[in-house]
């Protein structure tokens, strides 16, 4: 296992502010040399497959609760392991994320027991509202499962936004951080959503990329964090105040995907690897 | 105080006794099983509690509080035997107490009354639903009698009922469903999962029952006491092999090789974790836990 596990970064992942004890596990059953093992091999991804670029970590609380919450991007979720990695990597102190985890992967064996020893636990609204009370990180996508099967022709368009992560926000009282993610649409296109297969592993769906062998391609990807927000209420009110809330987030989001598209459209100086017509 | 224990001779039982004798407290148990050897202030009553010399012990003795425990898990009883001593037992005791005009009951029930499920969230509160009945149907008398037992907080107001819904106990006695899981050399798990187990030592165990009695409100409660840990950390550490079993074969395998006998319903209780949040108890009450969980699974391994 040490081999697996680089050094710097098991020592940032000792700096996480987690209670560990002798075991090196936490009250949640996360454990200190998993997410070693977790953040090293992410880390490879973050550095060097994507070579990820994460801006505006500086709106992530230090230590206070807060609601993260973007866009899906790309046929399988690559994002929630960058913007996971980028608070352990780049940020100071680092700090553990967790991600609201699709129902089924709890099911699978292995994805069930190694979720839990890294923190990720299955999205429902119970372990949100207790992380967020315990002023820790979770991060969500409420396009959900809509937000992952995007074909490339949809890429960067925002499907509908859940709502319940903003009465849960306000009930607990944390800001909600917004961030894009680009660069995962073009890792990662889109060409065909296999919904038959999906169903056979437990999975919604299995989605076919361009380049057909259902991995993504190395191509950089940035991570785009937005200034905290902070809404008046306590989760009761109506749903045209949530919706209106939700709306915003989402319009936030939207706009931080143009700019890091408008970035990327920078940094390869207009040669954006994937064109419409390849599709 | 005059404290009637029913289930009085099972491990938990002795040692809520002993704690309440030395608090100065008089007790009667009633148990269908003998308590060799019991200590200078316990009265001991062979009865069942379901039948009439039960009752006689209420109408003669007249205890101020009852703390009800003569509960059996799927390891000690078929199912039908289950539901007359879990269901039926709890009826008659709470029964009495209305007729007998006790103050105080205290039903000790189990937090695997949550059940465990894919979606289950960690740490329950005793506003959580009794998922048990779907993902572990053996346990429906459990939850019945749970519930059962909740319900006297309403039919029986001036009857001051506290329903505890305790974690699974470790200790040197290796008595409880998770020493009985834990018995043999070969411990079952299923293959990619490692739930989290929580548990408390029976000292401990016991020392809550006694604070719910002398320091708790009445209502329904969780009780834990330290962290949980996953179940391959428990196994590892109380010195037993872990045999991860595919789930196809997970059932067919149990009682076999050594392996425990477990009902069907069984495996989403080794795949999942149960864990409960026993904060309010511990306001309540004051109750703190005094093993943490590696002396309380030394004290299991070293016996």
């Amino acid at each position: 296992m040490s081999l697996l596990i680089d050094d710097e970064i098991y020592e940032r992942v000792s700096r996480l502010d987690i209670p560990f004890n002798r075991y090196g596990l936490d009250p949640y059953g996360i454990s200190r040399d998993h997410l070693g093992f977790f953040f090293t091999s992410l880390g490879w991804f973050y550095r060097n497959y994507f070579n990820v670029t994460a801006i505006g970590l500086e709106h992530i609380p230090k230590r206070e609760g807060a609601f993260i919450i973007g866009n899906h991007s790309g046929g399988i979720p690559v994002d929630a392991g960058m913007v996971l990695t980028s608070l352990v990597l780049d940020l100071d102190p680092p700090r553990l994320g967790h991600a609201m985890v699709e129902k089924f992967a709890n099911k699978l064996p292995f994805l069930s027991q190694y979720y839990s020893r890294f923190g990720q636990f299955t999205g429902i609204p119970e372990h949100a509202k207790r992380f967020l009370r315990e002023g820790r990180l979770v991060v969500a996508f409420p396009e959900g499962v809509r937000g992952i099967g995007k074909l490339y022709s949809e890429r960067y368009q925002l499907t509908r936004f859940g709502t319940g992560f903003m009465r849960i926000a306000l009930e607990a009282g944390v800001p909600v951080v917004p961030f894009a993610f680009v660069g995962g649409e073009e890792a990662y296109p889109v060409i065909s959503r296999l919904e038959g297969i999906g169903k056979l592993v437990g999975a919604p769906f299995i989605p076919v990329p361009r380049h057909i062998v259902p991995v993504p391609v190395p191509i950089s990807c940035q991570i785009i964090y937005g200034e905290p927000m902070y809404f008046e209420g306590d989760g009761s009110e109506a749903d045209e105040v949530i919706f209106g809330y939700v709306a915003q987030v989402k319009a936030k989001v939207a706009s931080l995907i143009e700019e890091g598209r408008e970035l990327r459209r920078e940094l390869f100086s207009g040669d954006i690897v994937l064109d419409e017509d390849d599709v | 105080m005059k404290v009637l224990i029913t289930g009085i001779s099972g491990k938990l039982g002795r040692l809520v006794a002993l704690s309440l004798i030395e608090r100065g407290h008089k007790i009667l148990g009633v148990d269908r099983r003998p308590w060799p050897g019991s200590p200078d202030g316990v009265e001991m009553y062979n009865a069942d509690i379901r039948k009439r010399p039960a009752e006689d012990v209420f109408r003669t003795q007249r205890p101020d509080a009852v703390i009800h425990m003569a509960t059996v898990s799927h390891f000690e009883s078929h199912a039908e035997e289950r539901y007359r001593i879990n269901l039926k037992g709890t009826q008659a005791v709470f029964d009495n107490c209305h007729k007998y005009s006790v103050e105080r009951c205290i039903f000790v029930g189990r937090h695997t009354y949550y059940g465990a499920a894919p979606d289950s969230p960690l740490y329950h509160t005793e506003d959580d639903p009794p998922e048990a009945i779907s993902t572990f149907p053996e346990l429906a008398d459990l939850v019945a009698a749970d519930l059962y037992a909740g319900s006297a907080l309403w039919r029986y107001p001036e009857l001051k009922t506290t329903v505890l819904r305790m974690c699974y106990t470790l200790g040197p006695s290796h008595h409880g469903t998770l020493a009985q899981f834990l018995r043999g050399e070969r411990v079952p798990t299923v293959l990619g999962f490692d739930p989290l187990y929580q548990f408390l030592h029976e000292k401990d165990a016991a020392s809550a029952v006694t604070a719910a009695l002398c320091e708790g409100s009445p209502g329904v409660f969780n009780v834990s006491g330290p962290q949980p840990v996953p179940l391959s950390v428990l196994i590892q550490v109380t010195g037993r092999a872990n045999w991860r079993i595919p789930e196809p074969l997970f059932n067919s395998m149990l009682g076999r090789f050594g392996l425990p006998r477990l009902p069907p319903g069984a495996i989403n209780h080794v795949k999942f974790p149960v864990v409960v949040d026993s904060e309010p108890f511990q306001k309540d009450t004051g109750f703190q836990y005094s093993y943490d969980e590696v002396r309380a699974m030394e004290a299991f391994a070293n016996m």
